[in-house]
């Protein structure tokens, strides 16, 4: 296979097969570190702290949330929209990049698809309290009741429930196909005992069979091509519960494209906050090198583009269109009571990642972990902007309100976070966090020395 | 059950493989498995391997979804409750997209993923036997399998085609 001579080396140091397997493996044996005790035990208690919150809410009622008959969404649905958003970028990376075969992508798609089911359950969570009787949630499933009612299929609140449940299982399924053979790469490394019968239940008995392999990729490269428009449907129909409704600032066409982007600019961030984070805490600098930074980073650039160039065509259609409401919307936002929420998403979504233009600034892992900090805000900010502005100052004045969350909505949300992770403490812990195989299948190619075995 | 004997040997190089399996095979002996740490390019070509079906399971599966999908939803709001949404047609075409698609996705990635499982033999606890452990880390592996006694004659074969650590197996 030709490689470019200048393209860099996606692996950096000297490696072969089994050098990756040992440098995989080695986070997953002998005692964890305090730190990962220290993240693991507060990640517990945030994600207590939800509970109860959500105890609260169910027991008291949602009148425990700050919401009133003006604003109907709050922090529930703002964050429901941000944690779908951030788990945009693992089937984007895993799906998509396999599309476009992008090399880099083997380094970080199975911590990236890891964070879109986490985040994804955590999006499930807030519908689902937003509905303030948990345990008749079923009703949102068309099932053959004694009273003959079905959904209403017209509602983008139920696409949403399509939309979610589907995205969360097929990216379930590619994940744990992808995870299989390393699953049995880890079996394989470990002494007879319960741990290692876990691995080899788990494993589902991968052997490496040739046979197996070709049917792997064949069905791999499908759900990728499956996958790629069904992330692009999830962000879609999350914004159609926006769009289709009659209020100023929500009833747009541009919202379909502009959450997609902005969905896959904020996932990007989430990936690169935490990777950058990990690799150090468990020793993959080898892996996840600058090189990959500098291609996540130059997707954010373009992602968050599209948002700002959304932003920008939302204010200028408001002004054509000549419609006093949607006019009034657009300044309200700017110039209102909430400028402060529409200010830090202008500043963290629009300018920060115009800072990647330099490259300097998006090869330095510190100022890319501080932009994606920034990022992370202002998508959330965009989200509350969108939701809580547009509600506020509603047709009639004299049911204009103002909105600001009570302890149990911020509790819940300290309670997904909890719950995130949790979930990825226990997975960088218990699971391969890069693809052996994958990478493995591109280190000849890839590596900055490739050291052959045997003969 | 029937007593069955493998014989096998392992490179430590994808190249390697391949012209070690090419040569097995000018010499008419017949691969049982082959069996590598990933996914090996070329592989399927030379080992002569028939296409997968799965992507027709897909398709099929697929288009189950989409007509079970946007059938249903016709059903529902035609025939068992047709409900007037602010005028709108009850066979409402274009509302009924998001879902329609969502489960021919669905339905085909079941069937891609079950198909591979049940087609590979692979499950949760699958009882594979694993000759190497080796293979799932850097040994890309030959496996011969002993007919009428001939162990011997194929240790030999593996080795004169520059296999590394030939051994037998009963299963």
């Amino acid at each position: 296979m030709y490689v470019s001579p200048v393209r860099e080396p996606l692996i950096s140091g000297e490696k072969s097969y089994s050098k990756v397997t040992e440098d995989i493996y080695a986070p997953m044996t002998g005692k964890p570190g305090k730190l990962w005790f220290g993240g693991l035990t507060l990640a517990l208690i945030a994600l207590g702290f939800g509970l109860f919150s959500i105890f609260i809410t169910v027991w008291d009622g949602i009148g425990t949330w700050g919401l009133d008959r003006t604003i109907g969404w709050g922090w529930g649905i703002t964050n429901f929209v941000w944690w779908v958003g951030i788990g945009h970028a693992g089937t984007f990376i895993s799906a998509i990049l396999l599309l476009f075969r992008q090399k880099w992508r083997t380094s970080i798609n199975r911590s990236a698809e890891a964070m879109t089911i986490f985040a994804v359950m955590c999006a499930g969570l807030f519908p689902l309290i937003h509905m303030g009787r948990l345990p008749l949630g079923f009703f949102i499933f068309p099932y053959p009741n004694t009273r003959d009612v079905w959904v209403n299929f017209n509602s983008p609140l139920l696409w949403d429930v399509f939309a979610i449940s589907t995205y969360l299982t097929v990216s379930l399924l590619f994940w744990y196909m992808g995870l299989i053979p390393d699953i049995g790469t880890i079996r394989d490394r470990l002494v007879p005992g319960l741990k290692k019968k876990i691995y080899s239940f788990l494993s589902f008995g991968w052997t490496g069979s040739a046979r197996h392999w070709a049917r792997h990729e064949s069905m791999s490269l499908i759900l990728a091509g499956l996958a790629a428009p069904l992330v692009l449907s999830v962000h879609t129909i999350v914004s159609f519960d926006f769009a289709t409704s009659v209020i100023p600032g929500w009833h747009t066409t541009i919202f379909p494209p502009y959450f997609v982007s902005g969905a896959v600019f904020s996932g990007f961030a989430m990936v690169l906050t935490l990777m950058i984070i990990t690799r150090k805490a468990i020793n993959l600098e080898d892996y996840i090198t600058k090189a990959h930074l500098e291609s996540m980073n130059k997707i954010i650039i373009a992602t968050g583009s599209i948002v700002g160039i959304a932003y920008i065509t939302e204010l200028f259609i408001a002004w054509y269109s000549g419609v006093v409401y949607e006019q009034y919307a657009f300044v309200n936002r700017a110039f209102g009571p909430y400028w402060w929420a529409y200010w830090i998403m202008m500043t963290c979504n629009v300018i920060t990642p115009q800072l990647f233009w330099f490259k300097k600034i998006r090869r330095s892992f510190l100022a890319t972990f501080i932009i994606s900090i920034f990022v992370n805000i202002g998508m959330w900010f965009e989200r509350f902007v969108i939701i809580v502005t547009s509600l506020h100052r509603d047709f009639l004045p004299s049911s204009w309100s103002m909105y600001s969350p009570t302890w149990v909505e911020v509790g819940i949300y300290i309670g997904t976070f909890g719950l995130f992770f949790t979930l990825f403490f226990l997975f960088i812990r218990f699971f391969p966090v890069i693809a052996i195989a994958e990478v493995k299948s591109v280190l000849k190619t890839s590596t900055e020395k490739f050291i052959k075995k045997g003969k | 059950m029937q007593q069955k004997a493998f014989v096998s040997g392992y490179y430590l190089d994808d190249k390697d493989l391949v012209e070690g399996i090419k040569a097995l095979q000018e010499k008419n002996i017949e691969i049982a498995d082959v069996r590598t740490p990933f996914p090996v390019h070329g592989l399927d070509k030379v080992l002569k391997m028939r296409r997968s079906n799965l992507p027709k399971a897909g398709f099929f599966a697929g288009a189950m979804g989409t007509a079970i999908g946007f059938g249903f939803q016709a059903w529902v709001f035609t025939e068992a409750w047709p409900l007037n949404f602010g005028g709108k047609p009850f066979l409402s075409v274009p509302s009924f997209i998001p879902v329609t698609f969502e489960l021919t996705v669905l339905f085909a990635a079941f069937a891609l993923v079950f198909g591979f499982l049940i087609r590979s033999g692979l499950g949760p606890g699958a009882p594979n036997i694993i000759f190497d452990e080796e293979v799932t880390n850097d040994r890309f592996q030959i496996l011969l399998e002993v007919k009428s006694g001939n162990s011997d004659q194929l240790q030999l074969d593996l080795k004169s085609v520059g296999a590394e650590g030939v051994q037998h197996h009963d299963v």
